[in-house]
């Protein structure tokens, strides 16, 4: 899975390596609002469920740890 | 907050569009992001077309062209009206009120009530919520209701976190009174605190346009825009809208002991294509109960989306037909509302070019 998302953030901000740096992606500028739209998009697509719409927060997408924790408990 | 009228009854819908159409694809490169970036924000936010005026006309111009429609077209009785209230947030003046200007030039009685409201995306609950008031004072038999707004006027072109998104136009909505005996529900709610989340912050008194406020700023997704163009805090404003609107429902559900399969239509305000799939989604609403269109052939015009959303998706049929419906708007104030109504059949409901 983390692999998975690692693509998909790079896919969105390839100038960024999401590999080395992994948290406060929203604190740092390496994402904004707009980006988690296309984020959510393409993880729904890749997992195959619908994030639900009040989980989009800024703060569950601000690190490669906390995007896996909404998956995980997005999915439960 | 829920309110409850009873006999009113909405006899006409009217959209009133610029002809000018412009195309996401064409502006992809007024943008600080590659192509295939923006096209692919584009396909999950429903980019595509967008009625825009042009620089000189105004919310008066598109109101009094529609007007002037209904009365030539035999649709609308000048001698009929007893209030024009207008909905905007781009009146064509700070003072006079912009609904007085299109009064004197439809040349609407001195008896008449002409009022504006400064309401976005929950202006036509909110404009409704007004004419059903002046109706009940029993000295006003039919009220004009008019939505409308030029915000484009008011975004960045190199914006695209907004430019996309927005249209112009108009709407006119007549209601009248009833004996039809039926309730008319309405919940809303305002949150002040947050007021600033959506707004314009330079051009009014608080803050006045200059040359400084004028300057275009790179915000920090790459994004350009001044103090004088519309910005939004587009985070807030989504969970916004995600948790608040949700709520609301299931409240009407639970207080008046209906369910969602009660409706027939969902007619919603539609700021963009994501925003209403995550909310019907949430809501486990049918698609097809929810039309989510018009912002990707219109764009997003603020209080006209629920009206225009009649016209295109209900259009001929509510000539002939009734529905069950729920109304909804949410948005800048922050402003959420939903209206439970029966809406009968229409003397006329139809989308025209300016």
């Amino acid at each position: 899975m983390k692999n998975k998302i690692i693509e998909i953030l790079t896919e969105i901000r390839p100038e960024f390596d999401f590999n080395v740096d992994d948290t406060e992606f929203m604190s740092k500028g390496m994402l904004d609002s707009f980006d988690i739209i296309s984020i959510v998009s393409d993880i729904e697509d890749a997992f195959g469920y619908a994030i639900d719409g009040a989980k989009i927060l800024p703060e569950n997408f601000d690190s490669i740890a906390a995007i896996i924790n909404l998956i995980e408990t997005n999915n439960q | 907050m829920h309110l409850t009228f009873k006999n009113k009854k909405i006899t006409g819908v009217l959209s009133v569009l610029p002809e000018n159409e412009i195309r996401f694809s064409e502006e992809i490169g007024n943008y600080n992001f590659t192509e295939k970036q923006s096209v692919k924000l584009g396909k999950i936010m429903g980019y595509g077309t967008q009625r825009i005026v042009d620089s000189n006309t105004c919310v008066s111009d598109l109101c009094v062209f529609g007007m002037n429609y209904l009365f030539d077209n035999n649709l609308l009785d000048k001698e009929s009206i007893g209030a024009l209230v207008l909905c905007t947030q781009s009146p064509d003046y700070f003072l006079p009120a912009t609904s007085n200007v299109i009064s004197g030039k439809i040349g609407l009685s001195q008896d008449v009530i002409s009022m504006d409201i400064n309401q976005g995306c929950a202006g036509f609950e909110v404009g409704l919520m007004q004419a059903f008031m002046l109706l009940d004072t029993g000295s006003i038999d039919k009220v004009v209701l008019l939505n409308a707004d030029v915000l484009s006027k008011k975004i960045s072109i190199k914006d695209r976190n907004s430019r996309p998104l927005v249209g112009d136009g108009a709407t006119i909505t007549i209601i009248e009174n009833s004996t039809n005996n039926q309730q008319i529900d309405m919940f809303i709610k305002m949150d002040g605190s947050s007021a600033l989340s959506l707004q314009i912050p330079a051009g009014g008194f608080k803050l006045p346009s200059s040359e400084k406020t004028r300057e275009l700023v790179e915000d920090v997704s790459g994004n350009f825009r001044s103090l004088d163009h519309l910005v939004m805090e587009g985070d807030a404003v989504f969970n916004f809208v995600q948790t608040k609107v949700p709520q609301m429902m299931q409240n009407m559900f639970d207080t008046l002991k209906i369910d969602k399969t009660y409706f027939d239509y969902y007619l919603f305000h539609q700021p963009n294509k994501f925003m209403l799939e995550k909310l019907a989604q949430k809501m486990k609403i049918p698609y097809s109960q929810m039309p989510n269109n018009i912002s990707q052939k219109y764009g997003n015009g603020s209080s006209i989306t629920v009206p225009l959303n009649i016209c295109e998706n209900i259009g001929e049929n509510a000539l002939s037909n009734s529905y069950e419906v729920c109304f909804g708007g949410f948005g800048v104030g922050l402003t959420w509302s939903i209206i439970k109504w029966k809406l009968e059949k229409l003397d006329f409901c139809k989308i025209i070019n300016f």
